[in-house]
């Protein structure tokens, strides 16, 4: 059984659909990123599910039980706030006790949990402080093992990584991901860093106006997005648009497009191309799955640089160049190819 | 440089209407009453050099008569209890207020302003009509059975009005720190398995209590110089410091005593000031 099931959610904040209908699974001890952009509807949700809010239309489950009327402190789910919500009255040590106090534990069991608790992100010598005596990451995890002390099967976490400095963001999100295989609860995770929910999902839910736009493994949402939104949302895809001719062949502007598995002829379709599949070739391009450009821009990116190229009829590729070779002058003419299967014919 | 052109204005409002009047009050509480006007005696005098002409002559009379001492208790107590009840009843409007919908919230403010409009004496003027022997509040008691009771001129009348006057002072600085307060606090609360009420007793209430505390003293210490309300309803026998000083003042046209009593007064409120201003800083 599904640990959480939403089915068919809607909510409406005065003129603003904020979800439409979402229908979202999470397994047992799976980690889900929710990816969205600001207003798709992502912290909408976690809401919904923590309790804060009631679904407009739709049901939410909890390993089988609706959890609808029943108010936030009665959910067995916990919630990690973006502004991690440290109660700034209260040592780190009883921030962290809270939530076993409200079950009436006795001091003794809640004094070891807590420290054992403390134990796991190397907090121990905190506990006596207060939070505004800690940094920015102590504070995240502080509110990171405040949410686990109670052991939920489903942890809810928004932006948890979103206000550490960069370079512990990425540590950070490992250690979480660790954790989170050590205790075995269900993560979701709100995010907007679509490389954060690449590394360390193990599904990934695109949410676009309130709507799944497409749900499934890193790696498939990569290679195979369904939809223009996933596309260029996901790693900034070319999405190229056309008609398929007579010959098979479809005709996006300048370029001829052989799909890997052929396509119908008259079917007007958009396809996206990954700009690191897409290689420089000596000479002209090839008759199809290739074009001719004009360097336009140039961007570097540390590990290589970022083409942009005009193609014939104005419009523009973004190319990936790796680094290590020469990029050629901008103005230059060049010639591009890519394998047929780097085109991914999406549905929307 | 620049520095001391910003700090120039304050300092100056600072030194002109606050330390000025102050040392002034100083200087009458250690002169001699005599005729004339002022009807004192300055305490420095000039004949060939500077000449001290000064008395502690009121301020020994402060202290060595219990009807002032007394007078300044009661000030205080009646104060503290005004401030008390005004916390009690200004915690669950500031409250609603705050967790009102957003387009709500300004005319609820202005509700709670509302008396301010109108005068402050025909305000207890209408007081008065409702407590005397014959007043509405008897006439309804009436119809039930009851009194006629002596409602004015009582403790209770007094603290109606004062609790009526300084309630807005109250409300005010609370509305704005619960109107401010972080929610995201009480829905990890909540999260974390509190109830309702749990959230509010666990962090609601003492992240508040900072707000609390200036709240009381912004009733406490007005309250406690207050003259016309304990004049005009309360208790005839009860001799509160503003009321003394008023007399001092206007009726024996005793200036020096009347300083004396007002730094007395100051003084007095000092630590109830620093007190709650530590608790403010702690919360």
């Amino acid at each position: 059984m599904a640990l959480l099931a939403v089915e068919g959610l809607s909510k409406r904040f005065g003129a603003a659909l904020a979800l439409d209908g979402l229908d979202l699974e999470l397994r047992p001890g799976e980690f889900l990123a929710l990816l969205g952009g600001s207003g798709s509807g992502k912290s909408t949700l976690l809401r919904l599910v923590a309790g804060f809010e009631t679904p407009d239309a739709g049901r939410i489950l909890l390993e089988g039980r609706d959890l609808a009327g029943l108010p936030p402190h009665a959910r067995p789910v916990g919630m990690m706030f973006q502004s991690y919500a440290l109660f700034p009255h209260l040592s780190v040590f009883d921030n962290v006790a809270y939530g076993l106090r409200r079950e009436r534990m006795a001091a003794a069991e809640i004094g070891q949990r807590v420290r054992e608790a403390l134990a796991m992100v190397g907090l121990e010598a905190m506990a006596g402080r207060k939070p505004h005596q800690l940094s920015g990451g102590q504070r995240q995890r502080v509110a990171l093992v405040r949410s686990l002390v109670k052991r939920p099967r489903l942890l809810l976490l928004d932006e948890p990584l979103a206000a550490l400095d960069a370079g512990l963001r990425e540590r950070t999100g490992l250690e979480l991901r660790a954790l989170q295989r050590r205790i075995g609860a269900g993560f979701v995770m709100v995010t907007h860093d679509q490389a954060e929910a690449l590394a360390l999902a193990d599904r990934i839910a695109v949410l676009e106006a309130g709507r799944l736009a497409q749900c499934g493994p890193p790696a498939e949402l990569y290679e195979r997005p369904a939809t223009r939104f996933v596309a260029r949302f996901l790693g900034a895809a070319n999405v190229l648009e056309g008609k398929v001719g007579a010959d098979g062949v479809m005709v996006a502007g300048p370029c001829r497009l052989a799909l890997p598995h052929g396509a119908a002829p008259g079917e007007t379709l958009a396809v996206a191309l990954r700009p690191e599949r897409i290689r420089l070739l000596e000479g002209a391009p090839p008759g199809a799955n290739g074009v001719a450009g004009v360097l336009r821009d140039l961007a570097y990116r540390g590990d290589g640089w970022m083409a942009l190229v005009a193609l014939p009829d104005g419009t523009e590729l973004r190319v990936a160049l790796p680094a290590g070779v020469a990029p050629p002058e901008p103005g230059s003419h060049l010639a591009l190819g890519w394998p047929a299967e780097a085109l991914v014919a999406l549905r929307a | 440089m620049r520095r001391l052109l910003i700090l120039l204005p304050p300092l100056a409002w600072l030194l002109l209407l606050v330390a000025a009047p102050l040392l002034i009050i100083g200087l009458i509480a250690f002169a001699e009453a005599g005729p004339g006007v002022p009807p004192f005696i300055p305490p420095f005098g000039w004949a060939g050099g500077p000449v001290w002409r000064g008395s502690t002559e009121s301020i020994g009379t402060l202290l060595g008569e219990t009807y002032y001492l007394e007078a300044f208790l009661r000030s205080l107590l009646t104060a503290f209890v005004t401030a008390a009840l005004c916390l009690l009843l200004a915690y669950p409007m500031a409250l609603g207020i705050a967790g009102a919908r957003p387009s709500w919230r300004l005319p609820l403010l202005l509700l709670v302003l509302l008396p301010f409009w109108a005068g402050f004496l025909p305000r207890l003027g209408a007081w008065i009509g409702l407590l005397r022997d014959g007043g509405w509040a008897n006439g309804v008691l009436g119809l039930a059975g009851i009194g006629p009771l002596r409602l004015l001129y009582s403790n209770l009348a007094l603290y109606l009005g004062m609790v009526h006057a300084y309630l807005p002072f109250a409300v005010l600085p609370l509305a704005t720190a619960l109107l401010r307060r972080d929610r995201s606090l009480e829905e990890a609360a909540a999260d974390l398995g509190a109830t309702p009420f749990t959230v509010f007793r666990s962090v609601t209430l003492p992240l508040s209590l900072p707000a609390a505390a200036s709240a009381f003293l912004l009733v406490f210490i007005p309250a406690a110089g207050e003259f016309v309300i304990p004049e005009l309803l309360g208790p005839p026998e009860a001799q509160l410091v503003g009321r003394v000083l008023w007399g001092e003042f206007f009726q024996n046209r005793d200036w020096p005593l009347a300083a004396a009593l007002a730094l007395a007064m100051l003084v007095l409120l000092l630590p109830p000031i620093l007190l709650f201003q530590r608790l403010g800083r702690r919360g």
